[in-house]
């Protein structure tokens, strides 16, 4: 039999977690993730992303549901599993008066690695910590300390790396730069899901997008795929003198008048055989209606995600 | 078996005793110093020996089981109950280590850390009273066992404690009492008939009788009969400790 390429590494099937207080918090996900992907879990809070995620790595316990990677179960097989995960929780939890250097390098004793000084000296450079190696973490920033949590994660040299909203209440610089990091983890060949309630993080990273609410997973789509299905396109016509309405004549299509009447707005289906523009401006031009600018523009995740909600609900 | 992982916890917890060397070693050295001057000078004046052997060397096994209960107690539960307090117990659970290899790593650290003080205190001892160990290897066994079965309980109340008023009430309430009661600083038969037979249900007791023996011996109760009680509590704070992780009790929900 051929290798199948395009067998997951992570396998997820059926995973219910309620939660002692009574709460569903997850229902019935199942979804598989590749090998050397970025996947995006994306929800608004609340939703069970973390929850998913706690599962996965040993947090909490699944309510119903297997977890599998590459074939070894999360509970049953859990040495091997775990030493193949890091984690990067949500909350910013340290040991305050240990050194970077001690900290990292007991994560990597912890998950039964043998000592390697020149790997943690690398971890520790690519995250620009090596100068604050002797440091105690009290002394550290916040970002600095999300960024000695992801050292620790990646002390024992996981392929598989769980980041649990990495850029929640970061500034923008920073963002940017921890996009950089995941980009380059994937590159290296670490396969990373990152959870976030940012959509431009998701269609900034994100090979693939899960869509998370209410403990159910609605969608899971590589994001280009996801944006062409979903997404709408729109041409915006700047028009040479305001409209007070849409002329009956142009009523069989999808218009709208915006900017006080000086904009019209064509929405169409992207994917469409037709989209029928062409019809559009005809009908435009013998209606007498002239225009000194156009533009097409793609709808964002957000609106993408605006809808998948209002539909789930 | 994940050995590295259970070593890095165990030296984790015994770095950290390195950094509160104070509180550690040096505050309970200094307490059972007070203690000899207090009980051992004292009223060492008026009750002279007990069972053939001064009383300021009768009480040196008593006080040094009081430090190995409170300091087992104390280090263990908040070896453990600190980073479930702050979070950092995350990474444990995410870990590829067993309940076993966690359990032996914090426990392990925090019964050594008791033996060594213990060990301490008898050389501290060894400066005021002429001291005399008819059983070094019993004595070295009282102190291990017993230093681990109360490490256990103390992780169990660090498991359990959902504050830091919790973490302290166990041992104020309930052991530091048992350990006066347990016939620390006196023989139970100088008690009226009755208290004899209510000490007889303090666990502790077992525990001085036994170590005391190793020393002296002189014992309360047949030293079999200590031994067998210590193995009885360790074996429920084994079970209760196996319970509480195979249920993930207070830290896994
Ligand atoms: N230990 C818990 N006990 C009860 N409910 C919980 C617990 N942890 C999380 N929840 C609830 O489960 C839901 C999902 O939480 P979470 O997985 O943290 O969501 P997200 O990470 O997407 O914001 C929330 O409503 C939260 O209040
Ligand atoms: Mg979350």
């Amino acid at each position: 039999m051929m290798p199948d390429a395009t067998e997951p590494l992570i396998t997820i099937d059926g995973l219910s977690k309620t939660y002692a207080s009574g709460f569903e918090a997850l229902k019935d996900v199942s979804l598989e993730i590749e090998a050397r992907e970025i996947l995006a879990l994306l929800g608004p809070n609340g939703a069970g992303k973390t929850t998913l995620i706690s599962i996965i790595c040993g947090l909490v316990n699944p309510s119903a549901g297997t977890v599998t990677v590459d074939g070894d179960d999360i509970i049953r097989d859990y040495r091997r599993t775990r030493a193949r995960i890091g984690l990067v929780p949500q909350e910013l939890t340290t040991e305050a008066f240990e050194t970077v250097w001690h900290t990292v390098s007991f994560s990597r004793g912890l998950f039964g690695k043998p000592a390697d000084p020149a790997h943690i000296e690398r971890v520790l450079k690519d995250l620009s910590l090596w100068d604050k190696k002797d440091n105690k973490i009290i002394t550290l920033s916040g970002g600095m300390k999300r960024r000695v949590m992801i050292a620790k994660a990646l002390s024992h040299e996981p392929e598989i790396l769980f980041l649990d909203e990495p850029t929640a209440g970061v500034d923008v610089e920073l963002r940017k730069d921890m996009w950089a990091t995941v980009r380059g983890l994937r590159d290296a060949g670490v396969t990373v899901i990152l959870t976030t309630h940012y959509i431009e993080e998701a269609e900034e990273i994100a090979d693939r997008v899960g869509v998370i609410n209410k403990g159910e997973l609605i969608v899971v789509e590589e994001k280009t795929e996801l944006m062409r299905k979903l997404g709408q396109k729109r041409l915006r016509l700047e028009l040479l003198e305001p409209l007070g309405s849409v002329p009956d004549a142009l009523a069989g299509h999808d218009l709208e008048l915006t900017d006080g009447g000086a904009c019209l707005v064509y929405t169409y289906d992207a994917q469409a055989g037709r989209t029928g523009i062409t019809a559009l401006l005809g009908e435009l031009s013998a209606a007498g209606i002239r225009f000194k600018d156009l533009e097409t523009s793609k709808s964002s995740l957000e609106e993408i995600f605006v809808s998948l909600v209002k539909e789930g609900a | 078996m994940n050995l590295r992982g259970m070593m890095a916890i165990y030296k984790f917890e015994m770095a950290r005793t390195g950094r509160t060397l104070l509180q550690s070693i040096v505050s309970p050295v200094i307490s059972t110093s007070l203690y000899f001057v207090v009980f051992g000078s004292a009223i060492g004046t008026r009750i002279t020996e007990i069972g053939g052997v001064p009383y300021g060397a009768f009480i040196v096994p008593g006080l040094i089981m009081l430090t190995l209960l409170t300091q087992s107690i104390s280090n263990a539960s908040f070896g453990i109950f600190f980073p479930k307090f702050t979070g950092t117990i995350y990474e444990i659970l995410s870990a590829p280590v067993s309940h076993v290899e966690v359990v032996l790593g914090f426990v392990g650290a925090a019964a050594t850390k008791s033996v060594i003080l213990g060990l301490i205190i008898l050389a501290t001892a060894g400066l005021f009273v002429p001291l005399q160990v008819a059983h070094p290897l019993w004595m070295l066994l009282f102190l291990v066992l017993t230093a681990m079965t109360f490490s256990l309980f103390g992780f169990i109340i660090g498991i359990w404690a959902d504050n830091f008023e919790q973490l302290q009430l166990v041992p104020l309430l309930v052991v530091t009492p048992l350990a006066f009661l347990g016939g620390s600083f006196y023989s139970i038969d100088m008690l009226p008939d009755v208290w004899q037979k209510v000490t007889l249900f303090n666990p502790v007791l077992y525990l001085i009788s036994g170590f005391r023996w190793s020393f002296y011996e002189i014992a309360d109760v047949g030293v079999g009969v200590s031994l067998g009680m210590i193995s009885v509590f360790l074996g429920i704070c084994i079970a209760i400790v196996w319970w509480m992780l195979r249920t993930g009790y207070r830290i896994k929900s």
